[in-house]
């Protein structure tokens, strides 16, 4: 155990001191390694922030965690599909189950008219006192206000619809949809506000009347075309709609927003494979600067290797000695690159204003503010691959210098 | 570990399309405690028989013995151990470890070995003091003259007391006021701690130390006498 320790100390000697021999060069490849680790975390951080706004968008597109509704339903949102309100065990569930938010809403097709102008919509009932942590339309409202009660007889229509239809705030429309029986339904509303939203698309098609003026328009006494719940975090809804699934009764389907939209599913499941790659195109960018500095290292040493080597030295501790050598360079660009990653995303918390590129943006289904994301994950990612493949790519020259002929190296000059 | 004995031993070198002959058919036994140097013109085969008896070169054939050991035939780990705990090389230019200072360039080997830190700083300081470099321990070789250099590249040989002292020349960079400094060193050594020593040089003043002296030429022994 002394020997192991005091060997320990020999080759930590050596390593340290001989990392500052040449301090340019050292100097160079901290450099390099330091940046490589802050384009690793503060681009992840930005990518990760980009995908987690354009999944919340399309969360909240949707909207919910989990949704509740008849099985045709998403294939075929009419009014038919309607189901009733929860009630017995799914209500309890609803409201025992430590769900956050969790909400009636009516979505049928329909079509608004101005003076002026018809869209079809989706027409949208909801509950406003909900709403805020559902869609965000509530925080988003730039001319007016939201729907105030379950019976406002407003509508909230977006900006984008707005200026298609030639409205305005204050402006009559009339709705028309169908109820279960195939009638029309229809009457008339006063825009009370008008939202923005990330997405053009949003803003022109969804529209927001109160649920219970929506179930009288359409004849839909106690029924809804979902229920929509909300947990705290979309990466980890699995327990919650296993508790709400088993609560459903038959005929029903509930399904989390990951089988709801497939896309987004693929997006979120892509997004930690993709940081994975993107860490290690950087690090192989950074291993030939690495690899190049510790065949310079040893080739300039060559004879003190076979120095070591003649007083005794085991071929094993030199790699060893060069292997440490090379974790001392990288712990030391790992801890710069690191810091500076956090200085750098810090101020940008906020938000990264990238409205010179909102339309690119947008078409990804992404906001024109990136919020970066620094999760601990990616950063742990990026520190164990640069350490593990550092090492992996310095045991062939590590390997190479124990492997010296002792009498060649001591002659060499 | 005691005698060293060598059968036949054959080390060619390839040199451009030439081949040149390092060592041809060498025997020779030396007994523990011996004092032998070897002389010879450069190209001898002296540093080759130095080389292959510190496990440094393998010959191309022969046998090379340490005690009940046959070097030769040993692995690079093994090797290195027997190097590390048996044997203190002397080369001709110096070799120190650059980012080392004297006193840890001494202290090296014992460090690999083990030896406790207080044990190794008091024999390191001790050496040090021994051959001359009292209060020069925290220099580095780069801060330190030629002749200094080679007083601590002997201390770090000589300090745990190896049974076999290689020397390549020891004093080719000496003064003659150091290299008799140095010699009476050796002979201190040899005759208190019967440490062996095998000494590759021209100098006659370090031949005159001998009391066995091999002379090669063309990589054969000519001649081997007592002195």
């Amino acid at each position: 155990m002394t020997r192991l320790f005091s060997q320990f100390k020999t080759i930590l000697t050596l390593s340290w001191r001989n990392l500052w021999r040449n301090h340019r060069r050292t100097g160079i490849m901290l450099g390099a390694i330091s940046v490589g680790v802050w384009a690793m975390i503060f681009m992840t951080a930005l990518m990760r922030g980009m995908v987690d706004d354009m999944l919340n968008q399309g969360i909240s597109n949707l909207p919910g965690h989990i949704q509740i509704q008849h099985p045709e339903f998403l294939d075929d949102p009419s009014v038919v599909n309607s189901i009733d309100e929860p009630r017995g065990d799914l209500l309890a569930a609803l409201e025992n189950n430590g769900v956050r938010v969790w909400a009636n809403r009516i979505k049928v097709p329909a079509v608004i008219m101005s003076e002026r102008e018809s869209r079809g919509i989706n027409l949208i009932g909801i509950e406003p006192v909900s709403e805020a942590d559902i869609s965000g339309v509530p925080a988003r409202i730039s001319k007016g206000r939201f729907l105030e009660s379950n019976q406002d007889k407003g509508l909230v229509i977006g900006a984008k619809l707005a200026e298609r239809l030639e409205t305005r705030l204050g402006k009559r429309v009339v709705i028309t949809s169908q109820d279960p029986d195939n009638n029309l339904a229809e009457r008339g509303f006063r825009v009370i506000g008008i939202y923005r939203a990330e997405l053009a698309a949003q803003e022109e098609s969804n529209v927001y009347a109160a649920r219970g003026t929506l179930q009288d328009l359409l004849k839909i006494e106690g029924r809804v075309s979902q229920i929509v719940l909300v947990d705290d975090d979309y990466r980890n809804v699995e327990s919650l709609y296993r508790r709400v699934a088993a609560a459903t009764p038959a005929g029903l389907e509930v399904k989390p927003w990951y089988e709801i939209d497939t896309y987004l599913a693929v997006m979120f499941n892509m997004m930690d494979g993709f940081v994975l790659i993107w860490v290690i195109i950087i690090f192989l960018a950074l291993s030939f600067g690495l690899v190049n500095t510790l065949v310079m290292a040893i080739f300039e040493r060559v004879r003190e290797i076979g120095l070591i080597q003649a007083l005794g030295m085991r071929p094993g501790l030199i790699v060893y000695q060069i292997l440490l050598e090379s974790l001392m360079l990288l712990l030391i660009g790992l801890i710069v690159g690191n810091m500076l990653a956090l200085v750098t995303i810090k101020p940008l918390e906020d938000g990264l204003d990238v409205s010179v590129v909102a339309e690119g943006m947008a078409m990804m289904g992404a906001g024109s503010v990136i919020y970066p994301s620094l999760t601990l994950y990616d950063v742990v990612l990026a520190n164990v691959v640069v350490i593990l493949l550092g090492i992996l790519t310095s045991i062939l020259p590590a390997w190479r210098a124990s492997r010296l002929d002792p009498v060649r190296a001591l002659n060499t000059h | 570990m005691s005698s060293i004995r060598c059968r036949q031993l054959c080390k060619t070198f390839k040199q451009g399309d030439e081949i040149i002959t390092g060592l041809d058919h060498v025997d020779i036994d030396i007994e523990e405690g011996e004092f032998v140097c070897l002389s010879g013109p450069s190209g001898s085969g002296k540093t080759t028989l130095l080389n292959a008896i510190g496990g440094l070169d393998t010959p191309d054939s022969g046998e090379i013995h340490m005690g009940d050991i046959r070097i030769d035939r040993l692995e690079r780990g093994p090797l290195a151990d027997m190097r590390l705990h048996h044997i203190g090389f002397v080369f001709q230019s110096y070799n120190l470890i650059p980012v080392l200072s004297a006193r840890e360039n001494v202290e090296f080997v014992m460090q690999v070995q083990g030896v406790p830190a207080a044990q190794r700083s008091r024999k390191s300081l001790e050496i040090l003091r021994e051959v001359g470099l009292e209060g020069m321990e925290n220099r580095r070789p780069a801060q330190l003259s030629g002749g200094q250099q080679q007083r601590v590249a002997v201390a770090r040989a000589i300090v745990t007391h190896p049974d076999l002292v290689l020397a390549d020349e020891p004093t080719a960079n000496l003064d003659s006021v150091a290299a008799s400094h140095l010699m009476d060193l050796f002979v201190e050594l040899n005759q208190h701690h019967r440490i062996t020593f095998v000494i590759a040089t021209h100098d006659k003043r370090v031949m005159s130390y001998a009391r066995r002296l091999i002379k090669m030429q063309d990589g054969k022994i000519i001649s081997d006498e007592p002195q």
